[in-house]
């Protein structure tokens, strides 16, 4: 109840933010932001880990209509195939098919771009349903870029094979973002976002411990998180560039958790450019996680999501331009792989007694069209 | 908390509102005004020979500003070689001043884009600083006496079709 | 929520002190790299998110894996034309 009065107000604020943001634009310089350009892109994604295969293919088509708004469509596919360890030694291993479907619509106005978008999210237990709507603004002669952003999302959730069971979940999140050029060689971002989540917010095939036994998890619902990122990007002279972050995020579920990240991009030749990068994330548990609960509490998880871990990636992407005329048609092939090794602090492996850890494996080919 | 929101919702208009006022304010300026003498400067060509802003007095100039990593500058380029070739022989000269830091790159963008006016190159950015340019590309139309007639900031599909009202009626 | 409030009139006061409004002794600040200076940060390596696809793809792998979300960012800087 506090969170959706919470919610309304901040939303409230928000419009007037955003009204007094188009009153601005009213009175803007008669410079105006170019419409993002025509594309199609494909991807084939795959991610192994810890007995989780999941893989399909994506689709983005992105067009401009009279100069005026640019529409595009995509599509997302995940083929689940689930033997992690909380399946197998829980349940049995199961295959399932996620179908995404979003639409976007970018409209520019002088220095301003506005984007609303809707995204609706299907597989066989769980639908989701999204709202967003972005505004960006430059200002100080291009040098600041100021964004707002809302997204609200609704979803059902039902549990397969037990037609009894049916509950949903509300999502808000509220971003903030200032990206600032600083020299003609670098530029910094800070972002703000603030998540609200009110429902739902576990999964009916979860088991927590509880003294040794097994029971349904309990998880709260209602669920508030702030997350601020830092970034920094730089170009460093020999056709490369450099780029560092840091996130830090915190909720009412008292996790607390700190991402850091280091890049380096470098062009080769004239076609090839090649990213590398490490990221680094820590986090400690939710207030009522456990991995094997000694008291009784009103709420009990043993989700390895909600304990303390720590995941170390490193990534590589090789990307080959095909450009053929600069401002008529591009066409751009990439791969990327990044491996992950995941170390549980508090989440044990019950099949050998030892702490948790597993590596990840993400492949990704991509195809994109500029057109 | 309910109480205070209309006091923070002013107060936030407020904020927004000065902002708007303070854009409108900040954009106001610029070195290049219609009705100044355009300044002189000499610019070497891509072709060859140095080429000098004065030397075209008697004819109707438009320096256009651009460079290879600007999208609205190479969308622009074919319509001003159309207007070029169509009012070259009428006493109209164009002149594509490039802003690349790397000019091998100008020449390359331009043959591809079919280009046959004359490219400057100001790679060094005087010109650039001389005109104050506040927009990538920005286009000045000059007249047969050396004055600034029109400056346009930007590009949008249809901006030739005024450039070439401009350029006839400044060629009569 | 205050946490929002604050940032959100910070980031417009930073904006419109930069815009030098309604502080008269504070001095105008004006930019410091003109649109013709831009060059570097054009180019497509200096974007904050380059390919839409396969971010959106990580960002779900992370979501789903990790217990905090959020602040992934939008864009800005680049050729700052028209």
């Amino acid at each position: 109840m506090a969170a959706t009065r919470a919610a309304l107000s901040l939303w409230r604020r928000l419009l007037a933010l955003i009204g007094g943001l188009l009153g601005l634009l009213a009175a803007g310089s008669a410079r105006a932001v170019d419409l993002p350009e025509d594309k199609a892109e494909a991807l084939i994604h795959s991610y192994t880990g810890g007995g989780v295969k999941a893989n399909g293919p994506a689709f983005l088509v992105r067009k401009s209509i009279l100069d005026k708004v640019s529409l595009s469509g995509t599509y997302y596919m995940d083929a689940v195939s689930n033997a992690s360890i909380d399946v197998v030694t829980t349940a049995s291993p199961y295959r399932e098919i996620r179908h995404e479907f979003g639409l976007n619509a970018d409209y520019v106005y002088r220095d301003a771009q506005i984007t609303i978008g809707a995204m609706t999210s299907h597989e066989p237990d769980y639908v989701a349903n999204t709202g967003s709507i972005d505004v960006t603004q430059e200002v100080f002669g291009g040098m600041t870029t100021v964004a707002f952003g809302y997204t609200h999302a609704s979803d059902k959730v039902s549990k397969k094979n037990s037609p009894e069971f049916s509950d949903t979940a509300r999502h808000w999140q509220y971003r903030l973002g200032l990206t600032q050029i600083l020299t003609q060689r670098w530029l910094m971002s800070v972002n703000f976002e603030a998540l609200s989540d009110d429902g739902y917010l576990g999964s009916p095939y979860r088991f927590a411990r509880v003294f040794g036994a097994t029971v349904p998890e309990r998880n709260p619902r209602t669920r508030t998180g702030r997350a601020v990122k830092l970034r920094l990007v730089g170009d460093l002279g020999n056709r490369d560039a450099m780029h560092v972050e840091y996130r830090y995020f915190s909720d009412t579920w008292d996790i607390k958790a700190h991402t850091a990240e280091i890049g380096y991009s470098r062009y080769f030749g004239d076609s090839w450019l090649a990213d590398t990068y490490f990221r680094y994330y820590t986090q400690n548990h939710a207030i009522f996680y456990s991995d094997n609960a000694t008291t009784e509490t009103v709420y009990v998880s043993r989700n390895r999501q909600l304990s303390t871990f720590n995941d170390m990636a490193l990534g590589l992407r090789l990307s080959y331009n095909l450009r053929k005329v600069p401002g008529r048609y591009d066409l751009k092939l990439n791969g990327t792989y990044e491996y992950t090794r995941y170390k549980f602090k508090d989440f044990t492996d019950i099949r050998t007694g030892s702490l948790y850890g597993y590596n990840a494996s993400v492949i990704q080919m991509y195809l994109s069209a500029t057109y | 908390m309910n109480t205070r929101s209309p006091a923070r919702t002013a107060s936030a208009l407020r904020i927004v509102a000065c902002a708007a006022f303070a854009v409108v304010a900040g954009t106001a300026s610029s070195a290049i005004a219609p009705a100044t003498q355009a300044p002189d400067f000499t610019l070497h060509a891509m072709s060859g020979p140095n080429l000098r802003l004065k030397e075209q007095r008697g004819r109707v100039v438009m320096v256009n500003f651009w460079a290879t990593w600007c999208a609205p500058c190479r969308q622009e380029m074919p319509q001003l070689n159309r207007l070029y070739e169509k009012y070259r022989a009428s006493g109209f000269v164009l002149l594509g001043v490039n802003v690349d830091d790397d000019p091998s790159k100008a020449s390359e963008v331009a043959a591809k884009l079919g280009v046959t006016f004359p490219i400057l190159l100001d790679a060094d950015k005087t010109v650039s600083k001389l005109y104050d340019l506040s927009t990538m590309p920005s286009t000045v139309i000059i007249d047969r006496d050396g004055k600034v007639r029109y400056v346009h900031r930007g590009y949008l599909a249809g901006y030739e079709d005024n450039y070439e009202k401009q350029i006839r009626e400044l060629l009569k | 929520m205050t946490t929002l409030r604050a940032l959100a009139g910070t980031a417009l006061l930073g904006a419109m002190l930069l815009a030098g409004c309604a502080m008269p002794t504070v001095p105008t600040l004006q930019p410091w790299v003109k649109p013709y200076e831009r060059e570097r940060l054009a180019d497509p390596i200096m974007k904050l998110s380059r390919d839409a696809l396969p971010d959106k793809h990580f960002e779900h792998v992370r979501d789903v894996r990790e217990g905090a979300r959020g602040a992934t960012g939008f864009q800005g800087g680049g050729c700052g034309c028209n």
